[in-house]
C-alpha cells in the first residue's frame, strides 16, 4: 500500500499550506519512531506521514497567518486611495487573525494532540505486533531448535517471557487505542465548537483538521485491525525441522505429558466445547453482527462524513469567492468614504487654517501695539529721569558756581577789607611832623584787590597824587602846625592885595600884638559877615581842630583872605590833602565793609 | 608858606642891612673924598640904603600881589 497523504482539498492554496504543515509535523514526531524499529514500510510511511501531517498543520498555521499578514500589509508608496482599502482590510484580517489563531491554535493544539496519541497507538499497536512476532519466533525457536534441555528451559522462559511481552504491548496496544479514541474524539469537539464560530478563514483548518481526523480515524480502525488479523493468524503458523534423540525423548515424553494434558484437557475442552462452541457460535455470530454493525457503520460515517466534507469543501469555496466579491465591493465603498472624508478634511482645513491665521494675526497686532505702547512708555520714563537728572545736575552745578562765585566775590571782598584796613592802617603810620609812608603800596595792594570793581577802583584811583606819593601828615601834626600858623596869621591879618606896603605889615603887626580874642571859639552854623574877621575864623578853626574837625577848620580857614590866606595856604593844602585821603580811605573803608558784610554769610 | 614870609622876612632884613651899612659906607667914602669929612653924605648914603632896603623889601613882600602884563601885538 502506498503512502496516503492527507490532503485537505484540491486547488486552495490554504490547504496545500496545510498539508506542507501537517506533512513537517508528522514527520518530526515519528522520526524517532521511526529510527527505533525496524519497520515494514507500512507502517514506517505511515508514521511518517503522519507526523509529517501533524507538522504541516503547525507549519500550514504558520503560513496561513503569515499569508494573512503579508497580504495586509501593503507597500506603502502606494497612493493614498488604494491606503484606506488596505486598512480596512488589514483590519478585518487582523481581526480574523485573531479569532482564527484562537480556534486554529486550539485546533492545532487538539489536533497536535490527536494525531500524538493516534500515532501513539499505532506505534503501540506495531509494537504489539512486534511483540507477536517475537513470540512467535521464539515459539517457533523453541519448537524447531535442537538444544539442551536447560536451554530449552532457558528458551522456554524466553518463551514465557516474550509471551509476557506481548501480552504487555497489546495492552499497551489497547490502552493507547482508547488514548487515541479520546484524543480523536476531543479533536472532534473542537472542530465543533470551531465550525460553531463561523470564521471564514478558519475554514479550511477546520476542513484540514477534519479531514485529519478522518484519516486518522480510518488508520487507526485499520491498524487495529491488522493487529486483530496478525493474532488471529499466528496460531495458523506451521512449524517443521529435524530434532536429537533426547529431545525426541524429551518432545516424546513433553509430547505423551502433553498428550495426556491434551487428552484430559481435550475431555473438558469437549464438554466445553460444545457448550463453547454454541456460546462461541452465538457469539461469533453477534461478533460477526457486531463487526459488520461496527464496519457498516464506520464505512458509513467514513461516507458520511466524506459527503459532508465535499459538501463544506464547496461551501468553502462559494464563500471564498462571495467573500472576495463582497471585500472588492467594500473595497470600493471605502475608497468613495475615504474620498469624501478628504475632501470634507481639506475643506475643513482650509477654513480652521484661515480661523487661526486671522486669530494669530490679530493676536499678534494686539502684542505689537502693546510691546510698542510699553515701549514708549518706558522711553518716555527713561527720557523724564534723564530730563530731571539733568537739571537736577544743571542746578547743582550753578549752586556750585554761584557758590564758587560767591565764595570769589567774599574772597575779593576780603581781600579788599584787608587792603583797606592796610591802607587805613597806614594812615596811622603818620608821627609828629613826619608824613605817613608813601601810601602807593597800600594803594597798588587795594587798587589789586578790586580790579574788576568799577567803584571801589575808581575810589583808588581818586587817592590824590601826593598822598601817594609823600603820604600824608596826621591831624595831630596839622593841629599842632596851626597853632605856630595862627600866629603868623594874626601877624598878617591886614595885609591883601591892596594894603601891602611896610607900614601895613607894621600896622598888621601892631594889631596882632594889641588885638585879644578868644583862644577858641566855636563855630556858629551859619557864618554871618563879621564873622569873617580873621581873628575870629582863626579861632573858630583852632576850636574845631581841638574838638577834631579838621574839615571845618580848614573851610574856615579857606575864608581867610590876603596874606593871611597866602601864609595858611600850605597849611590848607595839607590839610585838604589829608581830609581827601581820609574821606577816599573811609570811603573805601565803607564800601569794603559793605561788600565784605554782604558776601559774609552768617554761620 | 609860612617860611616863605618867615626867610622873606629874613631876607628883607639882612638886605636892608646890608643896603643901609653899605650906604653907610659909600656915604663915608663919598663923605672922605668929596665932602670933606661931612656927615650928611652917611646919613644919605645911609638912608639911601635903608630907604633901598625898605624898598626892596616891599617890593619882596608885595610881590605876590604884583600883575604882570603883557603887550599883545596885533597880527
Amino acid at each position: 500500500q502506498q503512502c496516503r497523504h492527507y490532503t485537505a482539498g484540491e486547488g486552495s492554496s490554504a490547504s496545500k499550506v496545510v498539508v506542507a504543515g501537517l506533512l513537517t509535523v508528522s514527520g518530526g514526531i515519528g522520526g524517532t519512531v521511526l529510527y527505533s524499529s525496524s519497520l515494514e514500510d507500512y507502517w514506517g510511511c505511515l508514521g511518517l506521514c503522519l507526523c509529517v501531517c501533524v507538522f504541516s498543520l503547525e507549519e500550514c498555521n504558520e503560513c496561513h497567518e503569515h499569508k494573512e499578514a503579508t497580504a495586509v500589509h501593503p507597500a506603502p508608496t502606494e497612493p493614498m486611495k488604494e491606503r484606506p482599502v488596505e486598512e480596512v482590510a488589514a483590519r478585518l484580517a487582523q481581526q480574523e487573525q485573531e479569532e482564527q489563531d484562537i480556534s486554529a491554535s486550539s485546533l492545532e493544539d487538539s489536533l497536535a494532540s490527536s494525531a500524538k496519541a493516534t500515532l501513539q497507538a499505532i506505534g503501540a499497536q506495531e509494537a504489539a505486533l512486534q511483540a507477536i512476532m517475537q513470540h512467535t519466533d521464539k515459539l517457533k525457536e523453541a519448537m524447531e531448535a535442537e538444544v539442551l534441555p536447560e536451554e530449552k528451559s532457558n528458551q522456554w522462559k524466553d518463551l514465557e517471557a516474550a509471551l509476557a511481552d506481548r501480552t504487555t504491548a497489546l495492552n499497551d496496544a489497547r490502552a493507547a487505542l482508547s488514548k487515541a479514541n479520546e484524543s480523536l474524539d476531543s479533536l472532534r469537539s473542537v472542530i465543533d465548537e470551531s465550525k460553531g464560530l463561523k470564521i471564514s478563514s478558519v475554514r479550511p483548518l477546520v476542513l484540514a483538521a477534519e479531514e485529519n481526523l478522518h484519516n486518522m480515524v480510518v488508520d487507526l480502525d485499520k491498524m487495529v485491525m491488522k493487529v486483530k488479523l496478525r493474532l488471529q493468524s499466528i496460531t495458523l503458523k506451521v512449524t517443521s525441522g529435524k530434532l536429537s534423540t533426547d529431545d525426541l525423548n524429551a518432545l516424546i515424553a513433553h509430547a505423551h505429558r502433553r498428550i495426556d494434558q491434551l487428552n484430559r484437557e481435550l475431555a473438558e475442552q469437549k464438554v466445553r466445547e460444545k457448550i463453547h462452541i454454541d456460546a462461541a457460535l452465538e457469539q461469533q455470530k453477534l461478533e460477526d453482527q457486531k463487526a459488520l454493525d461496527s464496519a457498516v457503520n464506520t464505512a458509513l460515517q467514513h461516507v458520511k462524513e466524506e459527503a459532508r466534507l465535499d459538501q463544506e469543501r464547496k461551501l468553502a469555496e462559494l464563500r471564498e469567492v462571495m467573500e472576495a466579491e463582497m471585500r472588492t465591493q467594500l473595497r470600493r465603498q471605502a475608497a468613495a468614504h475615504t474620498d469624501h472624508v478628504q475632501d470634507v478634511l481639506k475643506v475643513q482645513e482650509h477654513e480652521l487654517k484661515a480661523e487661526a491665521e486671522q486669530v494669530l494675526s490679530s493676536k499678534m497686532l494686539e502684542q505689537e501695539t502693546r510691546y510698542r505702547q510699553l515701549t514708549q512708555e518706558q522711553l518716555d520714563n527713561f527720557t523724564l529721569d534723564m530730563n530731571t537728572a539733568y537739571a537736577r545736575l544743571k542746578g547743582v552745578e550753578e549752586a556750585i558756581d554761584s557758590h564758587v562765585v560767591a565764595e570769589d566775590e567774599a574772597r575779593k571782598a576780603h581781600q579788599l577789607w584787608l587792603s583797606v584796613e592796610a591802607l587805613s592802617y597806614s594812615l596811622k603810620t603818620a608821627e609828629a611832623d613826619v608824613p605817613t609812608v608813601p601810601l602807593e603800596n597800600a594803594a597798588q595792594a587795594v587798587r589789586d584787590s578790586c580790579r574788576d570793581n568799577d567803584f571801589a577802583l575808581a575810589l583808588a584811583s581818586a587817592l590824590p597824587e601826593k598822598s601817594l606819593q609823600r603820604g600824608v601828615y596826621s591831624e595831630a601834626s596839622l593841629r599842632a602846625r596851626f597853632n605856630s600858623l595862627r600866629s603868623l596869621a594874626r601877624r598878617v591879618a591886614l595885609i591883601d592885595e591892596s594894603r601891602n606896603s611896610l607900614y601895613q605889615y607894621f600896622l598888621s603887626y601892631l594889631q596882632a600884638a594889641l588885638l585879644f580874642e578868644k583862644r577858641q571859639e566855636a563855630p556858629p552854623s551859619q557864618l554871618s559877615s563879621e564873622d569873617l574877621d580873621p581873628f575870629k575864623l582863626l579861632s573858630y578853626a583852632s576850636y574845631c581842630l581841638e574838638h577834631g574837625d579838621l574839615e571845618l577848620a580848614a573851610k574856615l580857614v579857606n575864608q581867610l583872605r590876603g596874606e593871611a590866606r597866602r601864609v595858611v595856604e600850605d597849611w590848607l593844602i595839607e590839610a585838604r590833602l589829608t581830609l581827601e585821603t581820609r574821606q577816599v580811605v573811609n570811603l573805601l573803608s565803607a564800601y569794603a565793609n559793605a561788600v565784605g558784610l554782604g558776601t559774609t554769610q552768617a554761620p | 608858606m609860612a617860611d616863605e614870609h618867615a626867610r622873606k622876612w629874613d631876607r628883607c632884613l639882612a638886605d636892608t642891612a646890608v643896603k643901609t651899612v653899605t650906604g653907610l659906607g659909600v656915604g663915608i667914602v663919598v663923605s672922605f673924598i668929596a665932602f670933606k669929612r661931612r656927615a650928611w653924605p652917611l646919613s644919605f648914603g645911609s638912608g639911601l640904603g635903608l630907604g633901598m632896603g625898605y624898598s626892596n623889601c616891599q617890593h619882596d613882600l608885595r610881590s605876590p600881589y604884583l600883575i604882570h602884563g603883557r603887550m599883545v601885538k596885533d597880527q
